[in-house]
């Protein structure tokens, strides 16, 4: 009894396989025989699904790039940066105020040493044109002090970075990023000793940093480092800082050695109120926190213009079987007069649409890698096939060939067998 | 004893839309035995059609009864209704209505799909019946291969291939030539003289003269 019961089950799954394998046979074939009309319904889904891969791809990768650049700059890092960064009036944008001096800097650094600092770097950083010969590029200058170089784990790839001898005495010295050696004097060229123009000043080359690697907005190479009494003096006649570097001795203390330099500072700038502070503290992780919700926002908007596309795919799933329904009416109206059962026409169509969108979710998940992989060659991404994407996109894809496809499923099924054999 | 296989009972249709209604059957009480071989006749527009309809179960009556081998078919849900027609009625139309992307096997194998009947089955059981219309040697062709003929005897064996208790036939010799509107014909009669149950539509009395019983029907009633 038992025994035959399960042999009527098995019975129950082989035919219902049968059938499943019928219906996607005949799903199939009738995609085929139009063969054109189909490839331009799924193109829409392609498109959709390889953009939606692309956007999510290249978020993850710029936000893993982000990371690992920031991280590269050093952890356990306090920056000061003049002017206000929150508040709810409007401000200035950080960085833009003269409040921050080197005094300043000194000060802290002779207060918190061996509390918790290790070193501190003050900096000056503006944009400026940089010549050698014939060559030219726009580039971040850095007026450093000698401790940029541990606390931003900077190598060099060749000679020296900048001294206290050179702070001391002024020099016309530069240390160059990779980047501007490609720039000026090009690839695989020592350019040490070499003398270039900053702001119409000369500068003889001491050093090449060893390169980061990174694009876009914290690209690490594209820099020139000179000392920072020769940048204030010489080059932009100023005696303020644009930021103040600090590395503290353990991460656990960064909370802390926040608040009390920040006081500190406070005191020295006669503010009593902190909101009224002419400066900000963060921290490496406030800056990731801020640069990765930037991007994130970004990969957000871009991946909903993705899924709008998407949409538009689906809609596009939708018209074309809106079509053959129309078209295969008598097709419908036969099946139905021979016993077909209105869940098995449903089934039929239903099969059809979600094929479509699987065959688009399948062709766009190879064109969205293969687009991901280019653009990631020319941006100098890391590549990084992001499986959350592309399970994503198959979700949404067979979801969408279930949605859309169900309203003309339904239509077709419930076409009367009469009318439905009599339409010409 | 005569065996009963249909019974109309006071059977009416009408057809409404925004304008008119149409009486298109009148009170039409009727019984079918099994291994009759009836035609239908009347001009066009009398109700034939819609009276093959209601017998086909594609269609309900507006009023009346309707009992197939002694059940009661107008309560009957959707589902079951298609397994009626699946099992119990095999349709020929006037336009064969193969559909042409697939070959001549498999259309012919198309009720068994929906029957349940696995493939090798389906198969063998498609080609015994291509062979009983002759056309043994067509099974890989498609529709647009053959003949009106050729493509009407397709039709007839999927329509026989369930085994079918009544073969219901709208115009089928409607689009043929005479010779091949005769070759049908010789199949229905043989397929009668097997004990099959056989209604057809035609307005031709050349045709109708193959029935062993002929329905006048007009303007919605049976009138001989």
């Amino acid at each position: 009894m038992k025994n035959n019961d399960s042999n009527s089950k098995t019975g129950e799954i082989k035919k219902f396989l049968d059938y499943f394998l019928e219906i996607v046979n005949e799903a199939v074939f009738s995609l085929l025989a139009n063969k054109i009309r189909s490839g331009l319904a799924v193109l829409g889904i392609i498109i959709g699904i390889a953009s939606v891969i692309v956007m999510l791809s290249l978020g993850q990768a710029s936000q893993k790039s982000i990371e690992s650049q920031i991280k590269s700059l050093g952890s356990n890092l306090l920056t000061i940066m003049p002017g206000a960064l929150s508040t709810g009036t409007v401000r200035q944008a950080a960085g833009s105020a003269n409040t921050l001096t080197l005094s300043d800097a000194l000060a802290i650094k002779n207060e918190f040493l061996n509390k918790y600092i290790i070193d501190i770097s003050p900096e000056l950083s503006r944009r400026s044109q940089v010549i050698f010969e014939r060559a030219n590029t726009n580039t971040q200058i850095i007026g450093v002090y000698p401790s940029y170089q541990t606390l931003r784990n900077i190598n060099l790839s060749s000679g020296d970075f900048i001294s206290q001898f050179d702070i001391e005495g002024t020099r016309q010295v530069a240390v160059v990023g990779p980047q501007v050696v490609a720039d000026l004097f090009g690839d695989g060229v020592n350019p040490v000793g070499k003398m270039i123009r900053i702001s119409g000043k000369s500068f003889r080359v001491i050093g090449v940093t060893l390169a980061k690697g990174g694009a876009g907005f914290f690209n690490q190479d594209d820099m020139v480092f000179v000392p920072l009494s020769t940048a204030q003096k010489l080059l932009f006649g100023t005696d303020y800082l644009s930021s103040i570097s600090i590395g503290i001795k353990d991460e656990k203390l960064m909370n802390q050695a926040r608040d009390e330099i920040g006081y500190f500072l406070l005191a020295r700038h006669k503010i009593n109120d902190p909101y009224q502070a002419d400066f900000s503290i963060m921290s490496q992780a406030d800056i990731l926190q801020t640069a990765t919700s930037v991007t994130s926002t970004f990969t957000n908007l871009l991946s909903g213009i993705a899924a709008i596309s998407l949409l538009v795919g689906g809609i596009g799933i939708m018209n074309i079987m809106l079509v053959a329904v129309v078209e295969r009416t008598r097709e419908i109206g036969l099946r139905k007069a021979i016993g077909a059962k209105n869940r098995v026409i449903v089934g039929q169509f239903l099969s059809e649409a979600i094929i479509l969108t699987l065959l688009g979710g399948f062709f766009g998940i190879i064109f969205g890698i293969i687009i991901y992989f280019i653009l990631s060659v020319i941006l100098k991404f890391s590549f990084i096939i992001s499986l959350p994407a592309i399970f994503l996109a198959v979700t949404v894809a067979s979801i969408i060939g279930v949605v859309f496809g169900y309203y003309p499923a339904k239509k077709a099924a419930s076409l009367s067998p009469i009318e439905a054999l009599r339409y010409e | 004893m005569t065996d009963v296989l249909i019974e109309l009972k006071n059977i009416t249709k009408i057809y409404k839309n925004h304008f008119i209604e149409t009486k298109a059957l009148d009170n039409i009480s009727l019984k079918i035995n099994r291994s009759e071989f009836i035609a239908i006749m009347g001009p066009s527009g009398s109700g034939k059609s819609t009276l093959l309809h209601i017998l086909g179960l594609l269609d309900k009556p507006t009023s009346g009864e309707y009992l197939f081998e002694g059940k009661k078919t107008l309560q009957m849900d959707e589902n079951t209704l298609a397994d009626f027609r699946n099992k119990k009625i095999g349709f020929v139309f006037q336009a064969y209505n193969l559909l042409p992307r697939i070959k001549a096997l498999k259309n012919v194998a198309l009720p068994l799909i929906y029957a349940g009947v696995d493939k090798k089955n389906r198969e063998e059981k498609a080609f015994e019946k291509l062979k009983e219309v002759g056309l043994k040697d067509y099974a890989d062709h498609f529709p647009n291969q053959l003949s009106g003929g050729q493509q009407q005897r397709v039709a007839i064996a999927r329509a026989l291939v369930n085994n079918p208790s009544i073969i219901l036939a709208d115009e089928p010799t409607g689009n043929l030539a005479s010779f091949q509107a005769e070759e049908i014909m010789k199949i229905f009669k043989n397929l009668n003289k097997e004990g099959k149950t056989i209604i057809l539509i035609t307005h031709e009395e050349e045709i109708a003269k193959w029935a062993k019983r002929i329905i006048k029907i007009k303007d919605g009633k049976i009138i001989n």
